[in-house]
């Protein structure tokens, strides 16, 4: 049976030639990515704004937006966003928080049941107060700056200061181009969403793992070879991996995308875009940042050769007990 | 590579068969279920999984105690007390007792009298915090000039806050249980928050009709036209026609009633009214105040609204009585629930509602289920067609992977939600990253010229610390948004974080096995991938 290959066998590509066209790129998209979410912002969700949504299935089969719609100024309510989804029947109602605390958004929420109840099923309805919602801000915002600060410190204790470095600076950049990303394409940003980038700063940091996990074991392999030259034979090792498994994971979020429904849409949406950006930075941003923080092939650097194998040694045992550790 | 022992083989089934005991159950349908239930011993009936509230419907209420409610009333009390003390050690004052934004003031005529009244209002101290010690809970000033200042403090609106938290959960659950619904969860959630959690609700509208009530129902005389304006106070009436000056002094309070039931009232052309019952000691007092006030009115308030207003006919002592206020049918209903559960102690504010109708929870259960099979049923055939035999063994990994995940939410009790389905389709996708890079690590060291052999025994130990480096920064992110994450959130995070967990086991060891008996039996000459 003729077996199915994404990469072709023994590739080559000199991938750390690219750096030189990498890092302006991404300096340049995380600019804009940075630069949309102060000028263009976030659809922030109820979660971290506050509000209402309300979710309605028409029982007569067609929901009428433009009356929908019509309900926020005879309610007066604000701004009220209608949007229509998937079935003619759906639509979701959102409006902001209400002037005069938690008691007025209930009443707000009890406004809209009487005038439209008689039309309409209320499927889901959820009301964030101003309180809940700035403490739901920080502990998403706690959440994404521990987990980033746990994985740097386990990877310090894994592997060289460069790598741990690295691995963070690639991390960083995913985070913030996923932010741009929810920001263009104004996708709501909720609780789910933190999910999402925490799913993908786990994904990330995978995928960086596996190529320095390569770029480590063959330092004590080939002493004498230039870091760069290293880097991209590591690289190119374990690329077919990195794309199989980048097109498995693609194929159970694209599942999701299509079957899982309204409500993890867009968390799926997020996540299909931090795997592509996830595993372009692990190739482009984490490794060459390797060679800038100046990690030095021992035996290649001459001038530092006894310094350096003492160096060497550590880790070297290091692995020696993890393997030993394994189990039999 | 060739070598392991069989108890391991046989722990591997074993666990696997375990894992598919557990979660055969949830797979049921309910009817079925109930059938398996009744066969087996009482003290055997199988654990499901617990679906979150966005997937069986239902609703989550978070409740906070109005801390400026808590003051209001503490300040209220305050005063009264002051009034208390001063009255009973025939203290003047000049002026009245003034307000001051968290507590009250007063100036004495004689600056002598403190020795008197400064003993008694520091004793005021432990009326207002049940516990001793810590910050104190009132601050008693005075100036030289015989100006007394009395202030309730953060910590006294805190201690009293936290108090009421318990005392409100008490109330809430019996409020709750009346509605007659299954497995309601109610927790406190910090200093002053509550969260109810009731699944499967018909009518949510009703669960926070009942919950945002306060339901003070006090019996208070109507003042009359010429009585002394400071010792009543204009109250709201119910229908809207306008104010109403009711005496602030208090007959009987809901405290003091042992029974209400919805019914109707005939005479009035069957409307419907709430019939209650007295304590004795409500029932005395409120036959002394009715003997004593015939033909004067009397008013019936909750919440500081008068509901209605009746004129007193004739004492009414036999301890029971009726409150009719143009209710509905549904009105008279609740209003005699939350009078049977009694009165909050303080008034709660809903600060976070989250309500799935059953429908859409039903909706979503479908959706989630059709992405995780056809999630599931790409992945499969994506490894079979890039690994061919190799693939089969990891297929047959996987869904024993995803068996332990189930088994694990079963055995842990934890939440599926619509989020967690999400994780588990997205760990099917990761699952199968330790199988990729076995599998790739030995197709290199079989191109770089080791026997097949060689080749199987050196990707799984190269690919170990891989997959151990790079499964552990993936937890470290799961756990991280375990802890800080609520609800469906937290579903998600369980779900990732037992995928991890259970991916070494079947990914690496399971797969190495069945690669070993493969080898065994077919003593390959070149490797199949």
């Amino acid at each position: 049976m003729k077996l199915l290959r994404l990469a072709p066998e023994n590739t080559s590509f000199p991938f750390m030639r690219f750096r030189r066209v990498s890092y302006p790129f991404s300096a340049l998209l995380s600019l804009i990515a940075v630069a949309l979410f102060i000028f263009k912002g976030m659809n922030f969700g109820i979660d971290f704004a506050g509000g209402t949504v309300i979710e309605l299935r028409a029982k007569g089969g067609i929901a009428e937006i433009g009356a929908l719609r019509a309900l926020g100024e005879k309610l007066n309510l604000g701004e009220i966003e209608v949007q229509g989804f998937g079935n003619p029947a759906d639509a979701t109602l959102r409006f902001g928080l209400q002037a005069g605390g938690d008691v007025a958004q209930q009443r707000a929420v009890e406004s809209v049941r009487t005038s439209v109840g008689a039309e309409y099923d209320l499927r889901r309805v959820e009301v964030v107060g101003p309180r809940v919602s700035n403490e739901l801000v920080q502990s998403g915002t706690l959440g994404v700056v521990l987990s980033i600060l746990a994985v740097l410190s386990y990877l310090w204790f894994r592997f060289e200061w460069q790598f741990a470095i690295g691995a963070v600076i690639a991390t960083m950049h995913d985070l913030l181009l996923t932010v741009g990303f929810f920001s263009i394409t104004q996708l709501e940003f909720n609780t789910t969403s933190i999910a999402a980038i925490l799913t993908i700063v786990g994904y990330s940091l995978n995928e960086t793992v596996v190529v320095l996990d390569r770029i480590r074991e063959n330092m004590r392999k080939y002493k004498k070879m230039a870091t760069a030259q290293l880097i991209d034979m590591s690289i190119n090792a374990v690329l077919p991996r990195t794309l199989m498994t980048a097109t498995t994971v693609m194929l159970a979020l694209l599942a999701l995308v299509i079957f899982g429904g309204q409500v993890i849409r867009s968390f799926s949406l997020a996540m299909i875009w931090g795997i592509f950006v996830a595993t372009y930075s692990s190739i482009f941003i984490c490794s060459p940042m390797l060679i800038y923080l100046g990690l030095r092939n021992e035996d290649a650097d001459k001038t530092h050769a006894s310094e350096a194998q003492t160096d060497a040694k550590a880790p070297a045992q290091r692995k020696q007990q993890s393997r030993s550790a394994k189990p039999r | 590579m060739l070598r392991f022992s069989t108890w391991k083989l046989i722990a591997i089934v074993l666990m696997t068969l375990a894992a598919i005991l557990v979660v055969a159950p949830s797979m049921l349908t309910p009817a079925h279920y109930e059938a398996l239930k009744e066969r087996l011993p009482s003290w055997l009936t199988p654990p499901t999984i617990v679906l979150g509230l966005d997937l069986q419907g239902g609703s989550h209420v978070m409740l906070e105690v109005d801390k400026a409610d808590i003051l209001t009333t503490q300040v209220k009390n305050l005063r009264e007390d002051v009034r208390r003390i001063l009255r009973e050690e025939k203290v003047a004052i000049t002026g009245g007792i003034g307000a001051t934004p968290k507590g009250v003031q007063f100036r004495l005529a004689d600056v002598a009298d403190k020795e008197r009244v400064l003993p008694k209002l520091r004793l005021l101290k432990s009326s207002f915090s049940a516990r001793s010690g810590g910050a104190s809970p009132l601050e008693v000033e005075e100036t030289p000039d015989g100006l007394i200042r009395l202030v309730v403090t953060e910590a006294g609106v805190i201690d009293k806050t936290r108090r009421a938290v318990d005392q409100s959960i008490e109330v809430i659950r019996r409020r709750v249980d009346a509605l007659g619904t299954r497995e309601p969860s109610i927790q406190r959630e910090g200093d002053d928050r509550i969260i109810v959690q009731v699944p499967g609700l018909q009518d949510p509208e009703q669960l926070k009709t009942i919950l945002g009530q306060t339901a003070k129902l006090e019996f208070r005389l109507v003042a009359e036209p010429g009585q002394n304006p400071s010792e009543s106070e204009e109250l709201e009436q119910q229908d809207g026609t306008g104010k109403l000056a009711i005496e602030k002094q208090v007959m009987v309070q809901g405290e003091d009633l042992t029974d209400a039931q919805p019914g109707f009232d005939q005479q009035r052309g069957g409307e419907p009214v709430v019939n209650f019952r007295f304590n004795i000691r409500g029932a005395q007092r409120f036959g002394e105040v009715t003997s004593k006030n015939v033909d004067r009115l009397f008013a019936i308030v909750l919440d500081n609204k008068v509901i209605s207003a009746p004129r007193i006919l004739t004492p009414i002592t036999g301890g029971s009585g009726q409150i009719s206020g143009r209710f509905s049918v549904e009105e008279a209903n609740n209003l005699s629930i939350l009078l049977r559960a009694g009165a909050l102690p303080a008034k709660l504010n809903i600060v976070e509602e989250r309500t799935v109708g059953p429908g859409l929870g039903q909706d979503s259960i479908d959706a989630g289920k059709r992405a995780a099979y056809v999630g599931a049923g790409l992945v499969v055939f994506y490894m079979l067609i890039t690994y061919g035999v190799f693939g089969v063994f990891a297929n047959i990994a996987l869904f024993v992977h995803i068996a332990f995940i189930f088994a694990g939410l079963v055995l842990l009790g934890s939440t599926l939600t619509l989020p967690g389905i999400a994780g588990i389709v997205l760990t099917i996708g990761m699952a199968v990253d330790s199988n990729v890079l076995i599998y790739e690590r030995i197709r290199e060291e079989n191109h770089a010229g080791r026997t097949i052999l060689a080749s199987l025994d050196a990707g799984f130990k190269r690919a170990f610390a891989t997959i151990v480096d790079s499964n552990v920064t993936m937890f470290v992110a799961a756990a991280i948004l375990y802890f800080l994450g609520t609800g469906p959130v937290r579903g998600f995070a369980v779900s990732l974080a037992l995928g991890i967990l259970t991916t070494i086991i079947t990914a690496y060891t399971m797969t190495q096995m069945m690669i070993a008996i493969w080898y065994h039996y077919a003593r390959p000459t070149r490797l199949p991938i």
